[in-house]
């Protein structure tokens, strides 16, 4: 079991390595899945793990990315004249200033939004059930209407990420450069929560999904667990965002940054489609996921969003249990659970 | 900020330069707040029966409200909307019921809201291929009636929606103290099962519940269409203030929805005088994450009294 599991891992590292090469053409796509399987994983520590369903997450994300572009420009330029500008070459970075903004940009846009979770936390981590779900979903929104309003990030305009400094490399280099950030982003994500998972941390998570309140009574402080998970998640997601933001190249309040329609569902869909609770599960959603929308997008071309409420419905109702809870279900032996053959059968003769 | 500073910044509004408006705002609250209430009366209707929060509520507003813009393009008056609109409302609302809501009535919370959801956004799409991006209004022709001598307006449209409003409200609830089928939703509200034992045919008052529900926005719909605007997009503010309105005063609290409707109302045209319309959205759904993190910190404070 063990061996197999190097082995997987393995081929998968080496895959995500050389894969800029074998798919040359399809770099900047395969960084998007990364990014996605980003999402799709911390949205799962809320809403697999700890059973709160959150339409939240994609305020960090867009955070994260307003975060990263202001910071990326503000330690060289004045902000506000960046975006009056709207894009046109009156400021120019050159190539270490651009590195180091992007290192910054990065590492605040992973801090400040962990922080922004821990203050509202408290407040809303307190709601339970639909209400959290709700509550969240205003947040998104909201947060996506308040930075439309604000001039200094371009209002509803929208403002421009620091364009590729010009004299060390083409196009090319710069997709390259951001697949494998992207990667490097994905793989450490992901051996984090696996290691989280298997700490007191991801059995209070479980505990507080199965029953909260006598979580509470066994001692737990539940609330500080769930503020921290939530972190986790912000971190991650803000750090997506700020990536997204540099790979996209414009940063819209609604459309790009607090695309609740879009990414805001994608993370949740992605996951229940993998299925949650698993530590594979939203992996493999969001793998499948991409591989659905790239392919099938451009045959549906302007009718997009109508297939993906029509996705929606069709997961949420007839396939809550995701891919990994159907394999669960066919080959309950592969995930260590024992079955009593005889047990088996008198059910079969039962029904 | 020196307190000098929003000394200024209040007297530089308009609002506090000529009070007047405010006279305008807190009626034009009221009136757009009876509407608010007719919407979320259906959206309490169906979370207290079924147990169902309809993220596509606000679409369904909408779609009625385009059909009394048809009716307006037809030639036909669009008050008139408020009897048609209701009619083929009530039969969307069954046959969504019969596709997609039966198979999440008694499933997890999370379940149905992300259903309705996936609704919302499909409904989003398909009106906006069919009838096009634009924003439209209906004109109805009703004149306006003023007040002090002409410094407070009121368009006589909103005072017709507000009215219809209040009389189908008035309608329903009389309906429902009286009907075999008012009857009926109430007791499968207070319990389904003890309900169908005595002979209540629940998937029928399901069905009944939700079209109820759709024909309700669509009263409200296409009353929207008369006073305010329509755009595919703007359903989910509806969902959230009908959301807002029905947490605030409570399930099954009739006089409250429509108290708080007001008040919301209210605090939507303050909020536009104040802070620029800009932020007018953006000021409802921040009010809804304030009044649930204040309803959390209420609600916690009465559970360490019971402990």
């Amino acid at each position: 079991m063990k061996k197999n599991n190097l082995i997987l891992y393995g081929t998968i590292l080496i895959l995500g390595l050389v894969a800029p090469f074998i798919f040359p053409g399809f770099k900047l796509q395969i960084s998007f899945l990364w990014i996605l399987i980003v999402l799709a994983m911390t949205w799962d520590v809320q809403g697999g793990q700890m059973g709160y369903n959150t339409f939240g997450n994609i305020l960090f994300f867009g955070v994260g990315m307003y975060l990263c572009a202001s910071v990326q420009i503000g330690m060289f330029f004045p902000l506000a004249e960046w975006t009056e500008a709207g894009g046109e070459k009156t400021f120019v970075h050159t190539p270490p200033q651009y590195f180091q903004g992007l290192l910054f940009g990065l590492i605040l846009a992973g801090i400040i939004p962990a922080i922004v979770a821990g203050l509202i936390g408290y407040g809303i981590l307190g709601l339970r059930g639909h209400y959290f779900a709700i509550c969240t979903l205003g947040l998104g929104i909201a947060a996506g209407e308040i930075a439309g309003g604000i001039e200094i990030i371009g209002a509803g305009q929208g403002m421009t990420t620091p364009p590729w400094p010009k004299n060390i490399g083409d196009t090319e280099l710069r997709s390259q450069f951001f697949y494998y950030i992207c990667f490097g982003l994905v793989i450490f994500t992901f051996l984090f929560l696996q290691w989280a998972y298997k700490t007191r941390f991801g059995l209070v998570l479980n505990a507080i999904r199965d029953n909260e309140d006598k979580a509470e009574a066994m001692g737990i402080y539940t609330m500080r667990y769930k503020i921290i998970g939530w972190m986790v998640s912000a971190f991650f997601v803000g750090i997506a965002g700020g990536l997204m933001g540099n790979m996209v190249g414009y940063i819209e309040p609604v459309e790009v940054a607090f695309a609740g329609p879009t990414f805001g569902v994608f993370m949740v869909l992605m996951a229940i489609l993998g299925g949650k609770g698993t530590l594979w599960g939203p992996v493999i959603g969001a793998t499948v996921f991409h591989l659905f929308k790239e392919g099938f997008w451009t045959f549906f071309l302007g009718w997009q969003y109508v297939a993906l409420g029509v996705l929606i419905v069709v997961i949420v109702v007839f396939f809550p249990e995701g891919i990994m809870g159907w394999l669960r279900e066919k080959y309950p032996e592969k995930f260590g659970e024992v079955i009593d053959e005889a047990d088996r059968k008198a059910q079969v003769e039962l029904k | 900020m020196p307190p000098k500073f929003w000394g200024h910044f209040f007297m530089d509004l308009l609002i506090f330069q000529a009070p007047i408006l405010m006279v305008q705002a807190s009626l034009d609250g009221i009136l757009l707040g009876i509407l608010f209430a007719l919407i979320a009366y259906g959206m309490a209707l169906q979370w207290g029966v079924m147990n169902i929060i309809n993220i596509a509520q606000g679409e369904l507003v909408i779609v009625g409200g385009y059909i009394a813009y048809f009716m307006y393009k037809a030639g036909v008056h669009p008050g008139f909307g408020i009897i048609v609109s209701p009619i083929i409302m009530y039969f969307v609302g069954w046959g969504l019921y019969k596709l997609v809501i039966n198979k999440v009535v008694d499933r997890d919370l999370f379940i149905s809201i992300l259903a309705t959801f996936g609704i919302s956004i499909l409904t989003q799409q398909l009106m906006n291929f069919i009838f096009g991006s634009d924003v439209v209004v209906a004109q109805s022709n009703f004149g306006t009636t003023m007040f002090f001598d002409g410094m407070v307006t009121l368009p006589n449209a909103k005072i017709f929606a507000a009215i219809v409003s209040i009389a189908f409200a008035i309608g329903l609830v009389i309906y429902m103290r009286k009907s075999k089928l008012g009857r009926a939703i109430r007791a499968t509200a207070q319990n389904a099962r003890a309900a169908k034992i005595m002979g209540v045919n629940t998937e029928k008052v399901y069905a009944a519940t939700f079209g109820i529900n759709a024909a309700l926005c669509g009263v409200a719909g296409s009353l929207i269409a008369i006073t305010f605007t329509l755009h595919p997009y703007v359903g989910l503010p509806y969902t959230v203030r009908s959301f807002m309105i029905v947490i605030i005063a409570g399930l099954g609290n009739l006089p409250g929805v429509a108290l708080s409707g007001m008040g919301l109302g209210v605090f939507e045209e303050f909020a536009d005088y104040i802070l620029g319309t800009e932020f007018r959205i953006g000021s409802v759904f921040t009010l809804l994450v304030l009044i649930l993190v204040y309803r959390r910190f209420k609600l916690s404070r009465k559970r360490e009294y019971l402990k």
